[in-house]
C-alpha cells in the first residue's frame, strides 16, 4: 500500500464511484433520478479530470454536462414521460452481449496504450511538441490550450461554433422559441398531465408565434 | 407569498455573480482555463436559473427570444468575420498574425483569439438558452405537486 500515491487513490474512488452510478442509472426506472445521476455523473468525472490536470476540459464538462443538459434532459423529460418502459430480457440480453464484446475488445486494446503522463505518447509527440514551443514564441500566452484552440486550431473551432450554431438553429426551426404559443401541448401517453392552469399561463405568453 | 422565497432570495444574490464569473473565464481564458465555450455556457446558466426560479415568461421579458436569435448568429459572423478580416489585411483565413505584424509580443495574436472567442461567446451562450426555450416553452407549467 505505501507506494499508492494519494492522486492515484483519488483517481481509483472516482472512477468506482463512476461505476456506482452507472450501474444505478442502468437499473432505475424513473426518469427524473435518471437525469439527476447523470448529472452526478457528469460533476464526477470533471472531479476525475481536475485530478489528471485537464482543467479546461473539466470545466467544459462541469458546466455542460453537470449544468446545461442535466436541466435540457429535465426539460425534455416533461415532454414525454416520467418512467422508462421495462425493456425485454431478449433485447436485455442482446445489449449484455455487446457490451461484454466491447469491454473484452477495450481490455485487449489497453495493453497498446501509452503510460499515463507519457511525454512521448502520440498524441502529445508530433504536433504537440511544435504548438508547445511555437506557443512560446509566436502567441506568447501562458494558457497553451488557448493558444491551440483559438489559434493553431482556430479553423477546428470555427467548425465546433458553426455546429452549436446549428444545433440551436435546428431546434428553433423545429420546435420554435415560442413553442407554437401553447397551442401545442405534452400529452405522454395520452393521459394529460399539465392540470388546469395551463390555459390562462398561456394567454399571458405574448409574442405569439412560433 | 411564494413558497420558494429562499429559493428567490438566494438566486437573486447568485444570478449576478454566476454571470460576472462568465465574463472572468472569457477574459481570463488566455491565462487560466477557460474560454468562450465555458463562459458561454456559464452565462448561459445564469439566465437558465433565472428562468428555472421566476419562470420562463419572466426570463423571456429579460432576455428577448429575438435577442437569442440575433446572438446565435451574430456569434458566427463575428468568428467568420475575424477570418475574413485577416483575408482583408493580406493573410490567410483566421491568421492573426496580420492584425499587427509588427508587434513583437504577438499582439496580433491576442486581438485574434480575444475576437474569436468573443465569438463563440455569443454563439455558445445564445444557442444554449434558444434550446433551453425551445424545450422550455413546450413543457406545460407545473404546478410544484406535480413533480
Amino acid at each position: 500500500m505505501s507506494n499508492l500515491s494519494p492522486t492515484l487513490i483519488l483517481d481509483m474512488g472516482l472512477l468506482a464511484m463512476l461505476v456506482v452510478v452507472a450501474f444505478a442509472v442502468a437499473r432505475l426506472r424513473s426518469l427524473f433520478a435518471i437525469v439527476m445521476l447523470q448529472g452526478v455523473y457528469s460533476l464526477l468525472s470533471a472531479a476525475w479530470f481536475v485530478s489528471l490536470d485537464a482543467v479546461d476540459v473539466a470545466f467544459t464538462e462541469a458546466a455542460v454536462g453537470a449544468g446545461i443538459s442535466t436541466v435540457l434532459m429535465l426539460g425534455a423529460m416533461l415532454l414525454t414521460d416520467r418512467d422508462a418502459k421495462p425493456v425485454p430480457v431478449g433485447q436485455a440480453l442482446g445489449s449484455l452481449f455487446v457490451v461484454i464484446i466491447a469491454g473484452l475488445a477495450m481490455f485487449y486494446a489497453i495493453g497498446d496504450m501509452p503510460a499515463f503522463g507519457d511525454a512521448n505518447s502520440p498524441a502529445n509527440a508530433y504536433v504537440g511538441f511544435e504548438y508547445i514551443a511555437a506557443t512560446k514564441n509566436d502567441i506568447i500566452l501562458p494558457n497553451v490550450v488557448t493558444a491551440v484552440l483559438a489559434s493553431f486550431r482556430s479553423i477546428d473551432t470555427f467548425g465546433e461554433v458553426v455546429v452549436v450554431y446549428m444545433a440551436g438553429l435546428g431546434i428553433v426551426l423545429l420546435l420554435g422559441l415560442n413553442g407554437n404559443a401553447g397551442k401545442w401541448r405534452a400529452r405522454p401517453n395520452g393521459q394529460n398531465i399539465c392540470g388546469q392552469n395551463i390555459g390562462q399561463k398561456n394567454m399571458s405568453n405574448k409574442g405569439g408565434q412560433s | 407569498m411564494s413558497p420558494h422565497v429562499i429559493l428567490r432570495v438566494v438566486s437573486k444574490l447568485l444570478i449576478p455573480l454566476i454571470a460576472l464569473f462568465a465574463f472572468y473565464v472569457q477574459f481570463h481564458g488566455d491565462y487560466g482555463p477557460g474560454g468562450g465555450f465555458q463562459a458561454g455556457v456559464i452565462f448561459a446558466s445564469a439566465i437558465i436559473l433565472y428562468a428555472l426560479v421566476f419562470g420562463l415568461d419572466e426570463a423571456k421579458r429579460a432576455v428577448p427570444p429575438s435577442w437569442v436569435r440575433i446572438g446565435m448568429s451574430l456569434g458566427v459572423l463575428i468568428y467568420g468575420g475575424t477570418g475574413v478580416a485577416t483575408w482583408m489585411l493580406g493573410g490567410e483565413f483566421l491568421s492573426f498574425t496580420f492584425f499587427a505584424p509588427q508587434s513583437t509580443h504577438a499582439a496580433g495574436q491576442h486581438w485574434g483569439i480575444l475576437a474569436v472567442e468573443l465569438g463563440v461567446l455569443f454563439a455558445v451562450a445564445s444557442a444554449m438558452v434558444a434550446i433551453f426555450y425551445a424545450f422550455g416553452s413546450r413543457a406545460p407549467e407545473l404546478r410544484d405537486e406535480d413533480w
